[in-house]
């Protein structure tokens, strides 16, 4: 099975946000980069489908130079080769121009199976997975839960709403959007590590795909939500703020 | 400007959300100027069809086919294309459902043009929507415009309009046209087979009043039993952000949010909660809200009434005590 997955590196859960003089994206100087998590569940469970079928694990990841360090951590654990799409100003694009660009980057690798995480934790558009099977002409499941492959079909089980699944069958290839949760993901070992470094990242500059630069969506600004509600905020030692947590959820807000 | 409303059911049962997003359509019609359609999709269904028909808009069109009877990507985004493209409204407005979420991106793409989704709210400014929606798991929020022709097509959030508030029509229904549609059953890839609940739930949150919640930031599972002795001191059942239920720290039916219950308590207490919207609307319509996170940028803050910062493994213990010390005197 030769699978593919998208992999995107992201602001660090940690790092302090502050934004650009634009305007409309974060200051990216000063902060830590890290895969986006949900990401990390697809890589897994590509892994584990070659270990199971066989075959092979691309990782492919589009940005900066920086996000090579993505695709590394991909390989580490045990991609067998990367496609980097440079692009220095890939925040300014939308989820359409996105997709298009890493369908043109893969089209001549005829992907069995095409793997992204549920969304991305920094812009959250939540929909590369799906435009990129439309693109791709394949067809494709979302928030997956399990995956079982018999010969040439898979029967797949989604998580919909509150609680209820659903299973579905779907033939190969095709595209899947995995949900968070499916599997615990690897650490990459020390071995892992120096396997990488002798793996193959191929390079791609968005810029000569032909994809039009025309968006169909912009991001005028973006900025600090307003708080919908008044926070009172309390502080002192801890013993201090228990206390006085204490009497305000008696007086104030009468809850106890 | 023409507004289409794409409603979801399923089995001949509403999403309760498509009835927000017919409160946020019937007020930008409203505000543009124009019509409103409603779309009903699915077989069988042109009770629900005469139900929408109930409420204040131009018409409600009913999709219905014998490939639409249990739904697949497929089939919606072939059935709503032609719907769009025979209707030509200038904006296409859906609750951002997991099934939205499933299909909608694949119709913007079919249409080549933009899907802005997930928004929790519109602006109409200078004759122009802007729409805004949260970034970086709600650490910021970001206002976005549509570029180019329409149609273009946007989701709202759960929560983020009330359903109740939709306007009921005036002077009669509305007209329900039926919208017929090509679709050959080899178009149709997915195979949907049963629907099914995992596990019975063994708790019912929805009807505990004091929930006391846990997320990342309890960092282990042998740090629960602080989050566990300050349910008791309260009380209170325990509840958890989805990383944690992931994790099987807690079993998946005391999970809030998204893809767990939606819980309204009169006291919901945040620990290490870092209020991913995916969090945030399971529980934002609590009558109290306390968090204590050791980030002051945490989104969970914007929610919460009672904001401690701080370590919460200094003042978890020192809450329990306080309160087991209230409860003697």
């Amino acid at each position: 099975m030769k699978i593919g997955v998208c992999v995107k590196q992201v602001p660090a859960k940690d790092a302090p946000l502050a934004i650009a003089e634009t305007g409309a994206w974060i200051r990216e100087a000063d902060i830590g980069f890290e895969t986006n998590e949900p990401d990390g569940f697809a890589l897994e469970e590509a892994l584990r489908l070659k270990e199971k079928h066989g075959g092979e694990v691309v990782a492919i990841s589009m940005g900066p130079e920086r996000v090579k360090q993505t695709i590394k951590e991909a390989l580490a654990k045990g991609a067998d080769r990367g496609i980097h799409i440079v692009d220095d100003q890939f925040f300014k694009l939308d989820p359409l121009g996105s997709a298009r660009s890493i369908a043109a980057a893969i089209q001549n690798e005829k992907f069995d199976l095409l793997l992204t995480g549920l969304q991305s934790d920094d812009q959250g558009f939540g929909q590369t997975g799906v435009l990129l099977a439309e693109l791709l002409g394949l067809p494709h499941a979302t928030i997956i839960m399990q995956i079982e492959v018999t010969e040439g079909r898979m029967k797949l089980k989604r998580e919909l709403e509150a609680g209820w699944f659903q299973w579905v069958e779907l033939p190969l290839p095709a595209v899947l959007s995995i949900q968070s949760g499916i599997n615990k993901p690897r650490y990459a070992t020390l071995k892992g590590i120096m396997a990488a470094k002798k793996k193959e990242i191929a390079i791609v500059q968005r810029g000569s795909l032909g994809v039009p630069d025309a968006l169909t969506q912009r991001v005028q600004k973006i900025y600090i939500p307003q708080k919908t509600k008044k926070t009172e905020f309390l502080s002192g030692t801890p013993k201090e703020v228990a206390a006085k947590l204490v009497e305000k959820l008696k007086h104030d807000a009468r809850v106890l | 400007m023409k507004i289409l409303l794409i409603t979801e059911q399923r089995e001949g049962k509403w999403n309760k959300t498509s009835f927000e997003t017919l409160s946020a359509a019937q007020q930008a019609v409203k505000q543009t100027g124009g019509t409103l359609s409603g779309v009903v999709i699915g077989k069988g269904v042109a009770a629900l069809a005469d139900e929408l028909a109930g409420y204040e808009m131009d018409e409600v069109l009913l999709v219905e086919h014998d490939l639409l009877n249990q739904y697949t990507p497929d089939g919606y985004t072939l059935a709503l294309r032609q719907v769009v493209e025979s209707a030509k409204p200038d904006l296409v407005l859906m609750p951002h459902t997991y099934q939205v979420r499933d299909f909608a991106p694949k119709l913007a793409a079919a249409l080549g043009k933009g899907m802005i989704g997930d928004c929790t709210g519109y602006r109409y400014e200078n004759g122009k929507l802007i729409f805004v929606r949260q970034m970086f798991q709600g650490r910021t929020a970001a206002d976005v415009v549509f570029e180019g022709d329409a149609p273009w097509i946007a989701t709202f959030q759960a929560g983020a309009f009330r359903g109740d508030q939709a306007a009921r029509r005036q002077g009669g229904k509305a007209p329900v046209k039926s919208v017929s549609v090509e679709l050959q059953p080899e178009q149709i890839r997915t195979k949907p087979l049963e629907l099914f609940r995992e596990a019975k739930q063994a708790v019912d949150l929805t009807q505990a009043p004091l929930l006391v919640a846990i997320g990342r930031g309890i960092k282990a599972p042998e740090n629960i039993q602080l989050a566990e002795k300050l349910a008791k001191a309260l009380g209170a059942e325990m509840a958890a952000s989805r990383p944690i239920c992931d994790e099987g720290w807690l079993p998946m039916d005391r999970q809030i949010g998204s893809s767990g219950q939606t819980v309204a308590p009169k006291l919901y207490l945040a620990l290490g909660i870092s209020g991913a919207i995916q969090h945030v609307v399971g529980m934002k319509g609590s009558r109290t809200i306390v968090a204590i996170n050791k980030d002051q940028n945490a989104p969970i803050f914007e929610v919460a009434d009672y904001g401690i910062v701080g370590d919460l493994f200094e003042i978890v213990p020192a809450l329990t005590e306080e309160l087991e010390k209230s409860k003697a005197s």
